[in-house]
């Protein structure tokens, strides 16, 4: 630091802070412009492939095949067979979130809290990176070849519990089978988010309540819970957009027969199966809107549950 | 005290089976070609076709173009940001925060109809700049991983300090960017390069949208029409995340070891 103390345009010390006087104190190539010029590339590119894209496609939404203003085509929204692709998505997500967000936390929980061996905490961890990312047509393959119909647990189960599966109504390819297959990468997603938070949770709360006098049960749903619901809300949102817009899977496993909103539109980008384009471009509109919505709501949240783990 | 921890083995255990039996199925079910034994016959197959080979190196080079378009973009960005315009940080997070938002079929679904060959930037026009322009479309698919790696290295190194030695031993803007920032975040792109990687290499969505011979349209394809060799490809591609995963963990450690600062 001495060094650099001497040079005369230095009239502020340097912290750890990034300070608003950045751009006064310029050496020898900083004026805005230039810092401008830095940001330029970034942000042709994000207008050129995110943001117009994006916009072109909520634009067309609300034109007609002529480009007139028309609010025909979100109103053409609302016929029994897209209702119904939305519908799906909707509930698989749902359900793939709910239940990834519970049994996540449940996994988080015995390795951060539940007193297991210290090495099982990496392993889990390092685990949850792949699964996490471990999605699209090779999960698909996965657990074709586990719980298909030729699958190993299906045949062991015939061969040796006498149970046949597929006897019982269950079918790998159906809404029940899409959230087993999904909640593959949602949960591991979950452990990633929910690791820090539980790390959050200072031991002095649980010592403090116990003190106190409180029993373990009113600890939790006083103090834990409260502290980490905005986590565990936020995380539930992120998987809920996460599977919500994911197809890859959902294509391999089920081909066209499941039908779901990304399904739907893929068949729309490749063949214009609605017969309207601009339809498919509201249809595009509706599944932003809630991914947005939801990761929104998301980011919202985590910022509220930063209070705590400061 | 000793109840919960019978609990938290119960979660383990549970969790642990429902990861580990389809990876045991998968496998199991990929050694099955043969009639009557186990054999890697199903790899054999898949490791001989050519059109595996040709989608997977095509796939390798699509994420390595990705990764290296991916760092030349973000790391000039995060170091301007954290250096000059720290006023616009939240719109640049916001803008790298917004592929996880948007799912990829709608990112791919607004370039086919800007960039189409008949538009102003006819980028589908011929097999190259459709090759150029899925490569963009992973570049933001990486965005929000890329970008939050390099911004944490980048802040876990004194940016201000080093420019302004670079600049009182006169060096240009340009050679502190390229020899000085780059060296000294380049574990954070490491990270951000492999955790790229594993989401570019079986990409589907896009490459299929697009129409280019990658990996992920090639797995698809096969999973539509064969048997086992599907299995034996997921095998792989479960060994190639873990790999990349594997690298990152490695790479991570190698920063902590060698420089404290």
């Amino acid at each position: 630091m001495t060094a650099i103390d001497t040079t005369p345009p230095l009239p502020a010390e340097p912290g750890p802070v990034p300070d608003a006087f950045a751009a006064s104190r310029k050496p020898v190539m900083g004026q805005q412009t230039w810092a401008w010029i830095g940001i330029t590339p970034f942000m042709i590119f994000a207008i050129l492939f995110l943001i117009v894209p994006t916009l072109y496609l909520v634009i067309g939404a609300f034109q007609d095949a002529d480009g007139h203003f028309t609010l025909q085509n979100i109103a053409d929204l609302f016929t029994p067979s897209i209702l119904n692709a939305y519908w799906l998505s909707i509930k698989v997500s749902l359900a793939s979130a709910l239940i990834g967000a519970v049994l996540g936390f449940f996994l988080a929980y015995a390795v951060v809290l539940g007193g297991l061996p210290a090495w099982l905490r990496p392993t889990l961890m390092t685990f949850s990176g792949v699964a996490s990312n471990f999605a699209g047509v090779p999960l698909a393959f996965a657990f074709l070849s586990t719980l298909g119909r030729m699958g190993l647990v299906t045949v062991l189960l015939r061969d040796f519990l006498g149970i046949n599966l597929y006897g019982t109504g269950f079918n790998l390819l159906s809404f029940w089978g899409l959230t087993l297959t999904y909640l593959y990468f949602q949960i591991p997603l979950m452990v990633l988010i929910l690791t820090p938070a539980l790390d959050g949770l200072k031991k002095e709360w649980r010592e403090a309540s116990e003190i106190l006098g409180a029993s373990s049960k009113q600890y939790w749903t006083m103090v834990a819970l409260p502290v980490l619901f905005p986590s565990v809300l936020g995380a539930a949102l992120l998987l809920f957009a996460n599977s919500f817009g994911a197809i890859a899977t959902a294509y391999a496993l089920t081909g066209s027969s499941l039908n779901i909103v990304t399904i739907l539109l893929y068949a729309q980008i490749r063949g214009d199966v609605l017969h309207n384009q601009n339809l498919g471009y509201a249809l595009a509109l509706g599944m932003i809107l809630i991914t947005g919505l939801s990761n929104g709501a998301y980011i919202w949240l985590r910022a509220r549950a930063e209070r705590w783990m400061r | 005290m000793k109840q919960s921890k019978i609990g938290a083995w119960i979660a383990f255990i549970i969790g642990a089976l429902y990861f580990i039996v389809p990876l045991i199925g998968t496998f199991e079910f990929s050694l099955r070609m043969k009639r009557g034994e186990y054999s890697f016959e199903a790899y054999r197959v898949v490791l001989t076709d050519p059109n595996f080979l040709a989608s997977f190196g095509y796939s390798v080079l699509m994420a390595l173009i990705t990764v290296i378009m991916g760092a030349v973009l973000v790391v000039p960005t995060a170091y301007w940001i954290q250096l000059r315009l720290p006023k616009l940080r939240p719109i640049v997070e916001f803008i790298t925060l917004l592929p996880l938002v948007m799912p990829a079929i709608i990112i791919v679904f607004g370039y086919l109809r800007l960039y189409n060959s008949s538009s102003w930037l006819p980028l589908t026009a011929n097999a190259r700049s459709t090759d150029l322009l899925l490569s963009f479309s992973y570049v933001t698919l990486a965005l929000p991983y890329m970008y939050r790696a390099v911004e944490t290295g980048m802040r876990s190194i004194d940016v201000r300090t080093l420019t302004e030695a670079g600049e009182i031993l006169g060096a240009s803007m340009m050679t502190i960017l390229f020899k000085v920032i780059f060296p000294n975040v380049r574990v954070a792109i490491l990270s951000g390069a492999f955790l790229t990687f594993a989401i570019v290499i079986g990409e589907f969505t896009m490459a299929s949208l697009l129409n280019r011979p990658a990996f992920g349209p090639y797995l698809q394809l096969i999973g539509a029409n064969r048997a086992y060799e599907p299995s034996a490809l997921a095998v792989i591609a479960f060994l190639v995340t873990w790999a990349c995963m594997g690298i990152i963990n490695v790479v991570g450690n190698l920063k902590s070891n060698k420089r404290p600062a």
